[in-house]
């Protein structure tokens, strides 16, 4: 069998469209990591459990590592890299964040960051359940979640003053 | 990890996916990706070629006709949970996709890929078990439908060809104003059930007229517990009633692995069976497995 079975694809990440010819195997994770240099991606498991691969596909959370990049062809990949708004200044979620101890080794706040922008979308005004819902999805090893869950409450606030 | 090297095709219909899949050797459907992507991965599969079915026109939808609701295959869980159509008919199916892995994963995920995969504690493998779905297939031969109840052949295995292709669900609904309630019992918020408990129920004058109960995550596929179903149909809803019945269930013939013992196993499905009668008869207390969440 031929090893190396290979397609031309092209991905617009964070605003950015780039065409690659790349492995059909090749994950969405590894394609982000390795052929683009975007190493905010973090990958814990490989297998779809601690959700620190997390990246908004047309602004839905997903987690890279169970996608292929061929499946991204033509898509619009956000990850932790496009959030802020320049490179001065951070998005209002990772204000709160860094307000709340939301964060401590940050391995991982990308997927957290990814996956509670899309949860804020949905529901802008949760309650504490709700995000503990919402994040069931992301392992973090540090903080014991109580930080991050002030983050986005907090975070919730700060959404609806910004568009107020 | 990396998947293993495998050669990748991606249809754009139907035809041309039973095709493909009727003449590749050791192939493998791929759906939302949510179970093989992992199993890649950690090559626990190995298939020479992967047919990616997410460009196949036509596989995804959610419509009612004539008291039944068709969905697609490849509808994502995420269109199951926000769709006002489910929630309205289907409130079992709603209340199920709560438990359904994480948000991350039920925007990919799709109810196809859950049934075929056919993990026994799979919340959508016990909600169509309980609703007694219909399973619409596509081969080389043309297509058929198949009783939910004959679906599961074993572990992890479908009762369909290696040739064939799931296409829709249909599940008969339930007239209005019936009750559902789904529970379970897991570890963590969002992990496979280890026991899950899916109730289905009509009162009228204060009589239940209709019963359906089906405990996943025991045996290699969720079963019904008819004895209980027939032991409630006519009978006034109370807990006594409840309690009493879902002693049967303690005679299922119940799986042990690293999660749960046998025992522990038929435990929970008694007890699990008696709380999603009450919940879904209104009886339930304020007690933390019938909090929303």
């Amino acid at each position: 069998m031929e090893m190396t079975d290979k397609r031309t694809i092209t991905v617009s990440v964070n605003g950015t469209k780039h065409t690659k010819e790349v492995p059909v195997r090749i994950t969405l994770a590894d394609f982000i990591r390795y052929e683009l240099g975007l190493t905010g991606t973090h990958l814990g498991c490989e297998h779809g459990v601690c959700g620190a691969c997390t990246i908004l596909l047309d602004g839905r959370s997903a987690r890279s590592c169970l996608m292929l990049a061929v499946q991204a062809d033509g898509h619009e990949v956000l990850t932790v890299e496009g959030i802020a708004p320049g490179p001065d200044a951070l998005h209002p979620l990772q204000e709160a964040f860094r307000d709340n101890h939301g964060l401590q080794c940050g391995f991982c706040t990308p997927g957290m960051l990814t996956t509670l922008l899309e949860f804020l979308g949905d529901n802008p005004d949760p309650t504490e359940q709700e995000v503990r819902v919402a994040i069931s999805g992301n392992l973090c090893r540090c903080t014991g979640y109580q930080g991050i869950v002030l983050a986005a409450l907090d975070a919730a606030k700060r959404m609806k003053a910004g568009r107020a | 990890m990396k998947p293993p090297p495998f050669q990748y095709h991606d249809p754009k219909t139907l035809a041309e996916a039973v095709g493909l899949l009727g003449t590749l050797d050791n192939a493998k459907l791929l759906a939302g990706g949510q179970s093989l992507m992992p199993m890649l991965n950690m090559r626990f599969v190995l298939p020479d070629h992967v047919i990616d079915l997410n460009l196949v026109e036509g596989m995804a939808g959610i419509k009612e006709t004539d008291g039944v609701l068709e969905i697609g295959a490849m509808t994502r869980q995420r269109e199951l949970e926000f769709s006002d159509l489910v929630a309205a008919k289907c409130p079992l199916l709603h209340q199920a996709l709560m438990h359904v892995g994480h948000r991350q994963t039920r925007n990919r995920g799709t109810i196809g890929g859950s049934l075929c995969h056919l993990d026994p504690a799979a919340e959508l493998v016990t909600v169509c078990m309980a609703h007694d779905a219909t399973i619409a297939v596509a081969g080389p031969g043309g297509t058929r439908e198949i009783a939910f109840a004959d679906f599961p052949a074993g572990y992890l295995t479908p009762a369909i060809e290696l040739n064939e292709i799931v296409t829709a669900i249909r599940i008969p609904v339930w007239p209005a104003g019936h009750k559902a309630a789904f529970i379970e019992f897991s570890r963590r918020h969002g992990d496979f059930a280890i026991v899950s408990a899916a109730a289905l129920l009509q009162i009228d004058g204060g009589r239940i007229t209709r019963a359906s109960l089906t405990i996943g995550g025991v045996a290699v596929a969720p079963v019904r517990a008819t004895e209980v179903e027939q032991a409630i149909v006519g009978q006034a809803p109370t807990s006594e009633l409840f309690a009493k019945v879902c002693e049967s269930c303690r005679s299922f013939e119940a799986m042990a692995d690293i999660h749960a013992s046998a025992e522990y196993r038929q435990h929970l499905a008694v007890v699990l069976a008696r709380r999603a009668l009450e919940k879904a008869a209104d009886l339930a207390d304020n007690a933390p497995w019938n909090r929303a969440h």
